[in-house]
């Protein structure tokens, strides 16, 4: 039986009693923190409507009546239609599809590829660590976005395109960010009796070592959010990323652009779903962070 | 006298390293390019003889334009052409790209000087009075501030200015750097509008000037703002916490005296920093103003090129922009270490 008590256990009997009893921890004070919740609330909303999109999405977001184009925001059309007579409520929430796995995508390259240039500069050190670092300290002096933008621009133009060219502007802050964890315990006697045991640098980067940067990483990853759905967003909107007719929210700004004076809404409401789909992230990495690395919070 | 000594011997050793990093950062900039160029699915030859040219045509002008040299050859002759300041042709201007490059370059320089003035005017006093009244309300109203610096979109930002200001209060000018009627009255002599006019004494224009850009460089102004704030707080935090501090309040210094004069002095250091890099970040940010804008500027220019697949165009001010990117970051960091000397330990 799980009590409260087997939870919070000072000694546990079991790994799995140790991870439930920290995650248990962790959740706790995370749930102290009501900005942090208003953050994950956000969050899980935009997964539960990408997830549930063609339930919730009262019309087709592709399939536009021309009759009623640009009509402004009514009951019929909440957030009204755009130039193809398209309902921009449904073009937004199947438009959390494309968010979501552009910011899930960008994570899931970036990540692992910064925490392994971090961890290998780390562990070595030397002049492994000497070349590495060069190299990341050279792509953090660079301007993100336009360095995005030229890769795309060599790329050519398309959603998958936009991925990796933030993917690739977004790694150096996580090697740099594991291999300042490395340094703190590369001298470590836990890793000296792997050592011994005759564990090869490679398993030893890959199972003792990443998992100690793990937090620091995911809590950067959460905060970083905010930034690539900003970036994706940018991309889109000169036509860069995703091509029509996605309703990505940023090429969706585009196209309302042309009619923005007269036509306001067609702009400004993907904007608004932008925005509180950033601070959500935000609120979250910044609770996360106080929980899981409060290190980092005094370092900013 | 050995520290004297340390001093002397540390200063042309530290300028040498700060030289060193900062050539091997324009380098390691210059090779992004350069690949970003060779992997460009456009061919540069076809681009030059067109698609009905022999084999043979073909074959010279590829050997003429040295693509059958190694990598590092073409990569040296790069570096050299661009330390000459040549960015090659822009095909859809017709112009050399360093000259296009001159020519929209104030545009951009203008509005982000002037974003950046409204950021430090504004951003450094609220963040001292934040931090003077911890937690109570222009505590929390910079608090939201930096979260909406951080998720609103600036494009995003600048149309709903537009729609606000523009459209239906008409307090500013349009998209464009001046009215139409106005454009081209001004003598050019800096580049930059609200100066050359101010000279010629043009005061039409300037005013003109002046109501097109006062929207993007406060969007601007916004963002930069949104950080300095935040890190002006919490260097006021770090400094209000010392002990001088107290002691100066046991003494019974005047509040505000102890803000501006004990606690601001010591961090106007650390600011400078701070600035400097919300700077960069402003040049940064002004590509996607200035497209919303129609700004002639550098970053206007950039996404134009990106459009009409100009790739020199687009190498050339990738380059520029990282350039002046790079060089600020780097210059505000060293001047730091200069004027700090906690930082020279």
């Amino acid at each position: 039986m799980i009590t409260r008590d087997w939870l919070l256990s000072d000694d546990p009997e079991t790994r799995m009693q140790a991870r439930l009893g920290q995650g248990y921890r962790l959740a706790r004070a995370l749930l102290r923190n009501p900005l942090a919740m208003v953050g994950l609330a956000i969050i899980l909303l935009l997964l539960l409507v990408a997830m549930f999109a063609p339930l919730l999405a009262p019309y087709s977001p592709i399939q536009g009546d021309l009759a009623n184009r640009l009509q402004p925001p009514s009951a019929t059309h909440w957030m009204g239609t755009d130039e193809l007579g398209r309902d921009i409520l449904s073009r937004i929430i199947f438009g959390a599809r494309i968010t979501l796995m552009i910011v899930l995508l960008v994570a899931i390259i970036a990540a692992p590829l910064g925490l392994l240039i971090g961890t290998v500069a780390g562990y070595f050190g030397g002049w492994v660590d000497r070349i590495l670092m060069g190299l990341t300290d050279i792509f953090l002096s660079l301007p993100r976005l336009i360095m995005a933008l030229a890769f795309v621009a060599a790329l050519g133009p398309g959603i998958e395109n936009a991925v990796i060219a933030i993917a690739i502007t977004a790694w150096p802050v996580y090697a740099r960010i594991a291999r300042a964890e490395v340094l703190t315990f590369r001298k470590a006697e836990f890793l000296d009796a792997v050592r011994m045991q005759g564990a090869s640098s490679m398993r030893i980067i890959t199972l003792h070592v990443m998992p100690l940067c793990m937090s620091s990483t995911i809590v950067r990853v959460t905060l970083d959010m905010a930034g690539i759905i900003l970036t994706a967003a940018g991309l889109g909107f000169l036509g860069l990323g995703a091509q029509p007719p996605l309703p990505e929210w940023g090429a969706m700004i585009s196209r309302g652009r042309s009619f923005i004076l007269d036509q306001w809404w067609v702009a400004t409401m993907p904007g608004f779903a932008i925005v509180v789909v950033s601070l959500g992230f935000c609120l979250f990495g910044d609770g996360l962070r106080d929980v899981l690395d409060p290190k980092q919070r005094a370092r900013e | 006298m050995k520290r004297e000594t340390e001093l002397t011997l540390n200063r042309p050793i530290a300028a040498l390293n700060f030289l060193l990093t900062l050539a091997v950062t324009f380098l390691g900039l210059l090779a992004i390019t350069f690949l970003i160029g060779r992997v460009v699915p456009i061919d540069p030859v076809l681009a030059v003889v067109g698609d009905r040219a022999s084999t043979e045509t073909y074959e010279a002008v590829r050997l003429q334009m040295g693509l059958d040299d190694p990598l590092i050859v073409q990569f040296a002759r790069y570096v050299w052409q661009v330390m000459q300041g040549d960015l090659g042709m822009s095909v859809s201007t017709g112009r050399a790209v360093s000259e296009d490059l001159g020519r929209v370059f104030p545009a951009t320089l203008e509005m982000a000087t002037l974003g950046i003035i409204i950021g430090v005017t504004i951003g450094v006093p609220m963040g001292v009075f934040a931090a003077a009244r911890q937690g109570k309300w222009v505590d929390q109203v910079i608090r939201v501030i930096g979260l909406a610096g951080y998720a609103i979109p600036a494009f995003w930002l600048g149309l709903v200015g537009l729609v606000i200001f523009y459209a239906n209060l008409r307090w500013v000018g349009g998209p464009g750097r001046i009215d139409l009627f106005l454009d081209g009255m001004v003598p050019p002599r800096s580049g930059l509008l609200l100066i050359d006019s101010a000279i010629d004494g043009n005061w039409e224009a300037f005013r003109s000037a002046l109501s097109h850009i006062i929207l993007p460089a406060t969007i601007l102004g916004f963002f930069a703002l949104a950080y300095i704030a935040r890190m002006t707080r919490s260097f006021m935090l770090e400094q209000l916490s010392q002990e001088f501090i107290t002691t100066a309040r046991v003494k019974g210094v005047p509040e505000r005296l102890i803000l501006w004069r004990h606690a601001f002095r010591p961090i106007w250091i650390q600011l400078i920093t701070v600035i400097g890099l919300s700077y960069a970040g402003l040049l940064e940010g002004s590509v996607m103003i200035e497209t919303v804008f129609s700004w002639p500027g550098i970053g206007n220019y950039l996404t134009t090129a990106l459009l009409n697949a100009d790739m020199n165009a687009v190498l050339g001010a990738t380059l520029v922009i990282g350039a002046v990117f790079v060089g600020i970051n780097k210059g505000s960091d060293a001047l730091y270490r200069l004027l700090d000397p906690r930082a020279r330990a």
